[in-house]
Formats: structure tokens, sequence, C-alpha cells
């Protein structure tokens, strides 16, 4: 197995695995989050099991952050690989006659999605670490709120235009990575199904349809509140 | 046809080359690439230049020698030719044509347009065959079953002829549109199944050892090789290397 990940092909079907892996987490995220649209009791519910089950807290969230870090630094060691291969610059280099725009900067699109992360995280994750590991609140709930938190924390967050315009943008770069994303992975990981329309339809769908659908919750919540 | 050249000119390995402008008259549309080249050659040396030295061979889109890299695509704006079949007449009368070697560290620049792919050598001689007993006993290759289909996509990628379009095209420098489509060659027929695992082992070790860069799946390569090798092709080496490493 170590030999595999020695070679650039094992580096690049890990970095297949992490993709695929982080498309699943990213397509629970997704449904969880429609439920703050659908129902505020149905996502209070769901996000105070997801913030409290041990199981989600203690082994799934550190396989996350695990995934999301080897994801991000695997694909700057295969950038940095991908520039020394490289002899000198072309004078007149016409990447757009043979390669789609997503496909030629995964790079851009992705160090857009790491920015927008360390405001994600900011803005939810740090506070949720604060509350649960620091303080020692398990218990859902803050003054001044009925019931669970969670709903009132997602709308009060939304109500800055910039917030929202930020978080649009970065969806935008979102469904770019994934738009080439979603069926390179499967070709890295030797399959051919990438290829296949059927695979090639379900790919353009998620990359659109999961960033759009981010985007609307967004707006949902900032015209709503 | 009245054109203007711009054409990488080195003196060898170590010298630092630059883009010199030639322009160039009564140019025929019906004119290959190489055969325009040779009508500036023939100018440069009247004149008592050195000509542009470029590699090529057979000029039928065969030997894989010819390997410009034309207005910023490998083998030109012409897809599934290589630069010996790409003719005149896909440019315009006025055109300005920039002319430069294929580049990727593993292929240095040797002089002018001419490169060194000897690193594809290399790969193949790392597995990049099959080992037959040549005594007299050897079974009729005619007598083993082999499907249409498999007999059909081997075909396919035994076509490629290793120009190197497919590095010099890619972002990355990456060499697997090449080493996949060799590994597919032999890993879908019976006679190469057998050394299958080594092969995609040894092979995919000289080519990380060559330097060259990961694929990041553009398609870029499969659309400027000449031979119209498939994508599916760096998906069956994977798949490959995958079985060859893990069982």
């Amino acid at each position: 197995m170590a030999q595999l990940f020695q070679t650039s092909i094992g580096r690049k079907v890990a970095m297949a695995l992490s993709a695929i892996f982080l498309m699943v987490f990213l397509l629970q995220h997704f449904t969880i989050n429609s439920l703050s649209v659908i129902s505020p009791e149905a996502f209070n519910e769901v996000s105070h099991f997801m913030g409290t089950n041990p199981l989600v807290q203690f082994v799934l969230q550190p396989v996350l952050i695990f995934g999301v870090v080897f994801h991000f630094l695997m694909g700057f060691i295969l950038d940095i690989q991908n520039r020394r291969a490289n002899g000198q610059t072309y004078i007149k280099y016409n990447g757009a006659a043979n390669a789609k725009w997503v496909s030629r900067h995964m790079l851009l699109s992705g160090l857009v999605i790491l920015g927008f992360m360390a405001l994600h995280f900011v803005d939810f994750w740090f506070p949720e670490v604060n509350i649960k590991f620091i303080q020692g609140d398990w218990s859902g709930t803050a003054e001044g709120v009925e019931g669970f938190r969670y709903y009132e924390e997602l709308r009060h967050k939304f109500v800055n235009p910039y917030r929202v315009g930020a978080y649009s943008v970065a969806f935008v770069f979102l469904a770019l990575h994934l738009n080439h994303g979603f069926t390179s992975a499967f070709q890295s990981v030797g399959s051919n199904w990438g290829r296949k329309k059927v695979l090639q339809t379900v790919g353009l769908i998620y990359s659109y349809v999961i960033p759009a659908g981010f985007i609307g919750i967004a707006l949902f919540h900032h015209f709503t509140h | 046809m009245r054109l203007t050249l711009k054409i990488w000119r080195q003196e060898n390995a170590q010298a630092k080359g630059a883009m010199v402008t030639y322009p160039i008259d009564n140019i025929s549309p019906d004119m290959s690439f190489l055969e325009m080249m040779d009508v500036l050659n023939k100018e440069l040396i009247e004149k008592g230049e050195s000509p542009v030295a470029f590699d090529h061979d057979c000029r039928e889109g065969i030997c894989g020698m010819c390997s410009m890299f034309i207005n910023g695509e490998a083998h030109g704006p012409d897809r599934n030719v290589t630069t010996c079949q790409l003719h005149m007449r896909k440019f315009k009368d006025g055109d300005t044509i920039h002319i430069e070697p294929f580049r990727a560290k593993a292929f240095p620049v040797i002089r002018d347009l001419v490169i060194d792919r000897s690193a594809f050598d290399r790969i193949q001689h790392a597995g990049g065959f099959i080992s037959v007993n040549t005594s007299g006993n050897t079974q009729d290759a005619n007598a083993i079953p082999i499907s249409k289909h498999a007999a059909d996509t081997a075909m396919d990628a035994a076509a490629c002829i290793g120009c190197g379009a497919c590095v010099a095209t890619c972002k990355n420098s990456s060499a697997m549109l090449f080493v996949g489509a060799k590994v597919s060659q032999f890993a879908l027929l019976p006679q190469g199944k057998v050394e299958a695992a080594d092969r995609v082992q040894h092979m995919v070790d000289q080519m990380d050892l060559e330097g060259f860069g990961n694929c990041t799946n553009t398609g870029a390569c499969e659309v400027e090789c000449p031979k119209g090798i498939s994508l599916e092709n760096i998906a069956r080496m994977n798949r490959e290397l995958l079985k060859a490493k893990l069982f």
C-alpha cells in the first residue's frame, strides 16, 4: 500500500478518493442545510444530533478534518510537482483549444474554496468548538432562544449582505471545481464511468445543483430574516 | 501565401534561446508544414544563415519524429494529424505563425525545434514489451482466441507513435497518455497479461523517475494526440497499477 502512494498514480488515486469522500460529505451537509428552509424544527434536531453524537464528533469529524486537510495539501504537492515537470514556458500556449477552463484552473478554484472555508470556520466551526469543548456546554441551547439555538444562529449569520455575497462567490467557484472534479475523480481511480454520459450528467447536475442550493439557502435566510 | 514565422532558435542545449522572426513568401496552400519549413531553410542556407533544426523522418504521420508546437498547440491547429500531415491551407495569407519546440523538463531542447525524447525510450525499455520464447516452439499468435473488442481496443492503443504531443500539450507535462497506451496495448491481450503487473509497475516507476508531471484529466492530450489515443487508456493504466500494487 505504501509503495502505491509513492507513485504519481497512487497520489492521484489518494487525491481522488479524498475528493469522492468530500463530495459525499458535501451532499450530506447540503441535505441538512436544506432542512433550515423546509423545517426549522427538523434542522435544529438534526444539527443537535450531529453536534452532540459521539460517533459524529469524535470519529467522523476527525476523519472529515483529515480528508479536508489531506485534499488541500495533496493538491498543493501535486501542483508543485507539476510545475517542476514543466520546461520553459511556451511563448504561445492555446490551452483553451483543447481543455475546459475549469479543468485548467482547479488550483485557483481550490484556493477560493480554501479562503471560503477559513471564513466558514470562523463563522460556524470555531464558535461551536468554543461552546462545546472550551465552555463545555453541550446543551444546544442559548439565552433568549426557545428550543435549540442552531436555526437562529444560522439565520443571524446571513443578515450581513457582504457575508452572503462572499458565500455566493465561493459557491460559484465550488461549482467550477466540482464541474471538473466529479468526473476527474472517477477517472483517477481507474474507472471509465467518468467518461460515460450518465455519470457526466450526474456530475453536471451535482456540480451545479449543490452550490446553487447553498446560495439559495444563504439568500433565503438573508431575505426572510 | 505570405506569412510571418516566429521560430524558437537555440544554438544548443546549454544556450539561451529566443524567438526569431522570418518573413516568408510564395508558400503554396497545398504544401505540408514541413515543406514550408524546407522552403525557409533553403532561403536561410542561400543567405548563408544557419537553417532551423527540426525533427522529421517518414513525413507520413507514422514515425512520430516531427514535434512542433504551432500557434500554441502540439502539431498545430488541425486534429488527428502530425506536423508533417498539417497543410498550409489551415492558415490564412498574412498570418503570423509561432513555432516552438515541445516543452517539458523531461524533453530538453537539443537545438532549435529538436528535443530529446529518449525518456520515452527508457519508459519503453522498462516494460513496454512481451517476453516470448523464440526457440521455435512459440505458439502461433493466431491460435489464441481474442475477442474482437479486445483486439480493436489494443490496436487503438498501439496506434500511439510516441511523438510526445501529449506531454507537450499537458499543462503538467504528464506522460500518462503515452504510458497508458503502451500499458493498455499489452494488458488487453493474452500475450501481454502474463507480465502485466511487472510491466505497469516498472513503466510507471520509470515515468516518475524521468520527471513527468501528474495527470489532472484535463483531456488536452487526447484532443491533441495525432492518433486519437483515448483517455480510457490512462484509467486502464491506473486500474492495472492498483491491481498490481494491491493484489
